[in-house]
């Protein structure tokens, strides 16, 4: 019973002491390159922690930064799990935008709260079915699923233009093209006591909803399999292509959501604002999470804190936005090279022949990481 | 036992090393002073590097020039994307930075992200480049300066009239909209004052920073004759260079690119925000009420011509400077009748014109005759 404990125990500390261990020596590194332009390293940090997690208002910053993050990497990580390399969440989420855009004006007379609940649908539909085009691609014929979502984000953005700027353009927007906007009682507004749009709230229950998903049902089971062996699953007598478009729409979803939150809480229409680069910064998140659902969250949070220290390093010292990408190339390299440590220090496994022993340490292990 | 011990240190190792980060980060000493306090503190927001030598840098260039002024405190963040980023990035420079002037200059941060903030912080100006903000529906604490740069482009077309051999001219513009048709459309005008036979191949490349296809686009305008080539996209810098690396002549767009190609540099329509930033910072410091709208052309300084490059003859010289001292007096108009579009139609009959400053401009809709491109 203790051992059976410990073994879970173990792992679940490595998995945090050696991604945090990798951020501190990344934070090292920067404080390193900081001191050689001549800046005190002390102060850096200080700002970084300022701009970013320091105050109510700093973290709210961050998770804003971070909302759309968490959606959009998980229109990697859930094609992930079928083993599948999709790219595609920038497309989705300019043509879930979009679609959300034009749902909400055309709508415009209905319960706000039906109207929102259609957005969000229309938005997870599109981006869902973007996605499920690459996967479909792929299952029936053989088309490289990296390749076809990379190319699918160009297609989107070409036609997300082509339909803002033409048929679906409101003509009162003169110097921005845009769709008709969206009233603003049907907009999506803030989370409760906070000043950070709904985009989060979806982000996180989406998340956790993968999460158990993956790990607790037996189609996400399925689907792992799909993702280890797909030959092995398909002997199995699983129906592989549809796990891996279904995988595969489910993340699209996700992305064209964010896309919603982005058309309904923030710019209330959809135009070329919406093509931000989050498609393409959840690539990142994902990795990152090791394609984890449930660690996105954190993943997106810190990615989130580092753009908004930027701005703060920026503004204090004088130093160009590529500063924080030093900062944040340098932690992301660590973290990804990292991984090549998981399994290596013994102590994080359970030594069968002094089970208390081996409970200490592990406790002692929580203990020293709370502490910190 | 030994082999464990060392896997511990290694681990001690992190730990120390974890730890010092965080004891770092968390160091209450070594901020910088909060900015002082009784100095106006003014923020400057730009979409995307400082040192493009086009839209933003012509905006950090003004930024620069008050950093002299007395009682300015300037801060600055570049390459802020047009969503809740900006929202975040404004309130960051108010509440971490006590900003209490700022100046978004991107275009599409004023509709929602600057009306929402000027709402949440009605004690703070928000002043931001573009012409969107309408009285009676905009927020008092927020507005708008712009520059009448299509008189420069006119003066750049005249440069191109007299320089160009071929009378074959390019613009390579970013999107169709008002502001940049209106910029193609003067550009064509300006050349046609000199030679009337003078042709404008347009290419529209779709966005405002796609430097692969801008190089592209003035290739391929080279390798159909054009000899003088002038733009408006974000950084005209691939296209400054693409002109000087192929030997034709360039005007420039934003903000002097005269060391992008000594050569073929002629001259070019640059802004010169030093004008609007000027007013709003001394108007916070006054304490009097914002100036909404604030515009001008060559006459109030809001616009400026890059000097003449080496290429430039006397000829060409004589005219723009006449033309130039003729707007900056205020009785030059740009478009006048009679006007015809590309397709035919007309727009001005004979005699009839167009002011400067009136608003059917801004809803530009068409390319004159001699553009030879769709919008």
């Amino acid at each position: 019973m203790q051992s059976a404990r410990v073994a879970h125990l173990g792992p679940a500390v490595e998995a945090l002491v050696i991604p945090f261990g990798a951020l501190a020596v990344a934070l090292l590194l920067f404080g390193l390159f900081m001191t050689v332009l001549g800046h005190d390293p002390l102060e850096v940090y200080a700002l970084i922690y300022k701009g970013g997690f320091a105050s109510s208002f700093s973290w709210q910053n961050t998770l804003s930064r971070a909302a759309p993050l968490i959606l959009t990497a998980l229109c990697v990580a859930l094609p992930a799990q079928a083993g599948l390399m999709v790219i595609g969440s920038e497309g989705a989420l300019v043509l879930g935008g979009l679609a959300a855009a034009v749902v909400g004006h055309q709508l415009g007379g209905m319960i706000p709260s039906v109207i929102k609940l259609a957005m969000a649908v229309a938005g997870m539909l599109v981006g869902g079915l973007w996605i499920a085009l690459a996967g479909a691609l792929r299952q029936y014929r053989g088309i490289n699923e990296t390749i076809s979502s990379l190319l699918l984000n160009y297609i989107a953005i070409a036609l997300f233009n082509h339909l803002v700027e033409g048929p679906l353009r409101d003509p009162a927007s003169l110097n921005k093209p845009s769709t008709m906007p969206i009233p603003d009682v049907n907009m999506l507004g803030n989370l409760p006591g906070l000043d950070v749009h709904w985009g989060l709230g979806f982000g996180a229950i989406f998340c956790v909803a993968m999460y158990v998903l993956i790990k607790h049902t037996t189609h996400g089971f399925a689907l792992r399999i799909v993702g280890g062996n797909a030959r092995a699953a398909r002997l199995a007598g699983l129906p592989v292509s549809k796990l891996v478009i279904v995988a595969c729409f489910l993340g699209g979803a996700a992305s064209g959501l964010a896309g919603m939150a982005e058309v309904a809480a923030v710019h209330g229409s959809a135009n070329a604002s919406l093509i931000a680069g989050y498609g393409y910064a959840g690539i990142l998140v994902a990795f990152i999470a090791r394609q984890n659902p449930l660690a996105i969250i954190p993943v997106a949070v810190f990615l989130g804190g580092i753009s908004a220290s930027g701005g703060m390093l920026q503004r204090r010292l004088d130093l160009p936005d590529a500063t924080v990408l030093v900062l944040q190339g340098i932690a992301f390299l660590l973290i990804l090279a990292s991984e090549t440590l998981y399994g290596r220090f013994k102590i994080f496994k359970p030594r069968e022949t002094e089970p208390a022993a081996a409970v200490d340490k592990a406790s002692s292990l929580i203990v020293q990481e709370v502490a910190r | 036992m030994s082999e464990a011990n060392s896997y511990l240190n290694r681990r001690d190792v992190l730990k120390r090393l974890g730890a010092a980060g965080v004891v770092g980060a968390l160091a209450p000493f070594g901020i910088r002073a909060a900015l002082a306090a009784d100095k106006l503190v003014v923020g400057v927001i730009y979409v995307g590097p400082r040192d493009d030598y086009g839209y933003n840098q012509a905006q950090a260039q003004a930024a620069s020039a008050v950093k002299k002024l007395p009682g300015v405190t300037i801060i600055e963040q570049e390459k802020v994307p047009e969503t809740n980023d900006v929202q975040k990035t404004m309130g960051s420079m108010i509440e971490q930075d006590g900003a209490t002037l700022i100046f978004p200059t991107s275009f599409g941060y004023f509709d929602p992200h600057v009306i929402r903030m000027a709402e949440k912080y009605p004690k703070v100006r928000f002043a931001h480049c573009g012409g969107l903000w309408t009285e009676g529906k905009h927020p008092k604490n927020a507005g708008s300066y712009f520059g009448y740069i299509d008189e420069c482009q006119y003066l750049n077309g005249i440069v191109a009239g007299f320089t160009s051999k071929t009378k074959k001219i390019g613009f390579i513009a970013a999107k169709p909209i008002p502001q940049v048709m209106r910029n193609i459309n003067a550009f064509t005008l300006g050349a046609q004052s000199v030679d009337p036979k003078i042709t404008t191949q347009l290419i529209i490349t779709g966005d405002w920073s796609l430097p692969v296809k801008e190089a592209e686009a003035a290739n391929s305008m080279i390798d159909q004759g054009v000899d003088v080539i002038t733009c408006h996209v974000d950084s005209p810098k691939v296209i400054v260079e693409t002109a000087e690396r192929r030997a034709i002549y360039v005007c420039g767009y934003h903000a002097d690119q005269t060391v992008l190609a000594p050569k073929g540099y002629l001259t070019g329509a640059e802004w010169n925000w030093v004008t609007p930033y000027t007013t709003h910072i001394q108007d916070a410091i006054a304490g009097k009420s914002m100036n909404n709208f604030l515009r001008g052309g060559l006459k109030e300084g809001f616009v400026k011509m890059s000097p003449y490059g080496k290429a430039v003859s006397e000829a060409a010289r004589s005219k723009a400077d006449s033309v130039k001292a003729a707007m900056v007096k205020g009785d030059y108009v740009v478009f006048k009748g009679p006007l015809k579009d590309n397709t035919g139609k007309t727009i001005l009959a004979k005699g009839a014109a167009y002011q400067q400053t009136d608003p059917v401009l801004e809803q530009m809709n068409y390319l004159v005759e001699g553009v030879v491109g769709k919008a």
